[in-house]
């Protein structure tokens, strides 16, 4: 099967590719493979119950990339599938994946996707995920991502998770559980728009001495879109955890922003910070001292503060 | 040119209206004009006014002869007309070098923003990249906001109290900039300062009281009785700060 020009378009949008990447990858289109590749340390193998890849990544292994991007132009067509990640102890790996849709026809496209990453001991791991929706068709572009994440002691995760346009329905949800001396860091950029909605949730369980998370997200609610932010941080040990929501709203959007921090011992150290928004009407002044109309101004802080 | 014929602003409150600014008539044609007088007195109101941000109740503002009384704050800029504010505006993303590039209206190369930096004296590698955010202080933000108007470079740029807010360490290297300003820029500088050491760069110094122009006339001139007199009208912490 060929990439036509709009799955290419897509495949750059959601990971800055032009055509196939270096290293490890599978790329899945309509719910096809069309392209894989393995690596002496990467190996990628379908799964045989259900619809989904394993990657396993050897122990040891450091400045490799997996590309794993999923592209959809076929109206109508719905999917969800299981990706395993099984990243060996002391790996230092990134990973890109991510969701375009193009729907130009009337009926619901749809990816559900289950990301499930085991991260070995002392390893190290930069998960990257981009969704993007287009097209001019009536049906809707749906993406429900579910990422579940195991942190074995000392190792680190970096999640960065984008959606900047033309999605039009999407819960994401996140899980992670640390073991000690384990860090997350999660990074959620989101826009929304028209009568889109975004629901995202963040539940980490902070289990060994010494790990540490921080979550945040900056998203922007433009015209009659609808965002729901929940982040639940426990807290069972000597840890610290942080999360963070900061929302800017536009138009008629509503944002709610739901944070929850449950210390289960003295030890834990805990904070949230959740802000939501217009504008300031002096930042919009300043950009205009410097030549740029209102809504050049406007776009140059969502810009900014998504970027 | 910069004219201002007969400017009058009232402040409106839910019930009540103020008087901030009676029958001001200026005209600046100088490279270098300071403003001064006590707090509260109108001059920032009067600096808002000539940017775009605020409207007069009533008046005239011309510049180069061009009626710019009803153009919009983006109408003046694109004119010419810079404005530094008293509290230099934060953002979160927007990096030093997004707003030079903004202010420059190009697209700005990494070296020529240092320059502009270099100028206002910041180390420019340790500031491009930064966001312009609360992580920065008071004087770190007015010499960017400074910078901003170094890169946009245009016939009249007026400083809203570019001393406030900031420590003794600071306001030394701010001064020498100012100085270094009058020979670089190309166009006017209007300024409203309390400063002694601005004042005696300026080709002309204006007082502004209770909103009136009440005095006006060389810096030379003016100097020498002004500081006394301006003293008197401030309040024992303000004249702390003026020392």
């Amino acid at each position: 099967m060929a990439l036509d020009q709009i799955k290419l378009n897509l495949l750059r949008e959601i990971a800055d590719l032009h055509g196939t990447p270096e290293g490890a990858y599978n790329i899945r289109a309509d719910g096809e493979t069309y392209g894989r590749a393995t690596t002496a340390n990467i190996d990628i193998v379908s799964k045989t119950d259900k619809s989904g890849i394993d990657i396993i990544i050897k122990p040891g292994t450091k400045n490799e990339s997996v590309h794993i991007p999923v592209i959809i132009e076929k109206t109508g067509h719905q999917e969800l599938v299981y990706n395993d990640f099984f990243i060996g102890d002391d790996c230092d790996v990134t990973i890109i994946a991510g969701c375009g849709i193009s729907n130009c026809g009337s009926q619901d496209s749809r990816h559900d996707g289950v990301h499930t990453f085991h991260v070995g001991k002392n390893a190290r791991v930069k998960y990257v995920e981009r969704h993007y929706g287009e097209g001019t068709g009536t049906g809707s572009r749906v993406m429900n991502p579910e990422t579940v994440v195991y942190l074995d002691e000392g190792s680190h995760m970096e999640l960065e998770t984008t959606q900047i346009r033309g999605i039009d329905d999407t819960v994401r949800k996140t899980t992670a559980t640390q073991a000690a001396g384990s860090s997350l860091v999660i990074t959620e950029k989101l826009m929304t728009h028209g009568a889109q909605r975004a629901e995202t949730s963040f539940t980490v369980d902070m289990n060994g001495d010494g790990c540490s998370a921080n979550v945040v997200s900056r998203s922007v609610a433009r015209d009659k879109s609808f965002q729901l932010f929940k982040s639940v941080i426990n807290g069972n040990c000597r840890c610290s955890g942080h999360s963070e929501c900061d929302a800017i709203i536009m138009d008629d959007a509503c944002v709610s922003a739901v944070p929850e921090i449950t210390a289960n011992s003295v030890d834990a150290s805990l904070i949230h910070e959740a802000a939501i928004g217009k504008i300031a009407g002096e930042q919009i002044i300043k950009l205009r001292t410097l030549g740029l109309t209102e809504a050049e101004a406007e776009e140059q802080i969502v810009a900014g503060f998504l970027k | 040119m910069l004219e201002l014929k007969n400017i009058s602003y009232m402040a409106e409150n839910d019930d009540s209206s103020k008087e901030i600014l009676r029958n001001i008539d200026l005209t600046v044609s100088e490279r270098f004009v300071a403003i001064t007088g006590p707090n509260g007195s109108g001059k920032s109101t009067l600096a808002k006014i000539i940017a775009g941000i605020l409207k007069p109740t009533e008046g005239q503002i011309l510049l180069d002869g061009e009626d710019i009384t009803d153009l919009d704050i983006t109408e003046r800029a694109r004119r010419g007309i810079s404005f530094a504010f008293q509290q230099p505006v934060k953002f979160k993303g927007i990096t030093v070098y997004d707003l030079l590039k903004l202010a420059s209206g190009r697209n700005l190369s990494v070296n020529e923003a240092c320059e502009y930096l270099s100028r206002v004296g910041m180390c420019a590698r340790d500031y491009v990249d930064r966001e312009v955010n609360a992580s920065m202080s008071g004087g770190e933000l007015k010499r960017i906001e400074i910078a901003t108007l170094l890169a946009r470079s245009t016939k009249l740029s007026i400083f809203d109290e570019p001393e406030a807010g900031i420590d003794l360490w600071s306001f030394s290297n701010l001064i020498a900039v100012f100085e270094r300003m009058y020979d670089q820029m190309g166009g006017t500088i209007l300024i409203i300062s309390h400063q002694e050491r601005i004042l005696k760069i300026a080709d002309r110094i204006i007082v502004i009281s209770d909103g009136r122009i009440t005095r006006e006339g060389s810096g030379s001139d003016m100097l020498p009785g002004l500081l006394d007199s301006v003293a008197d009208d401030m309040t024992a912490c303000e004249r702390i700060d003026v020392v």
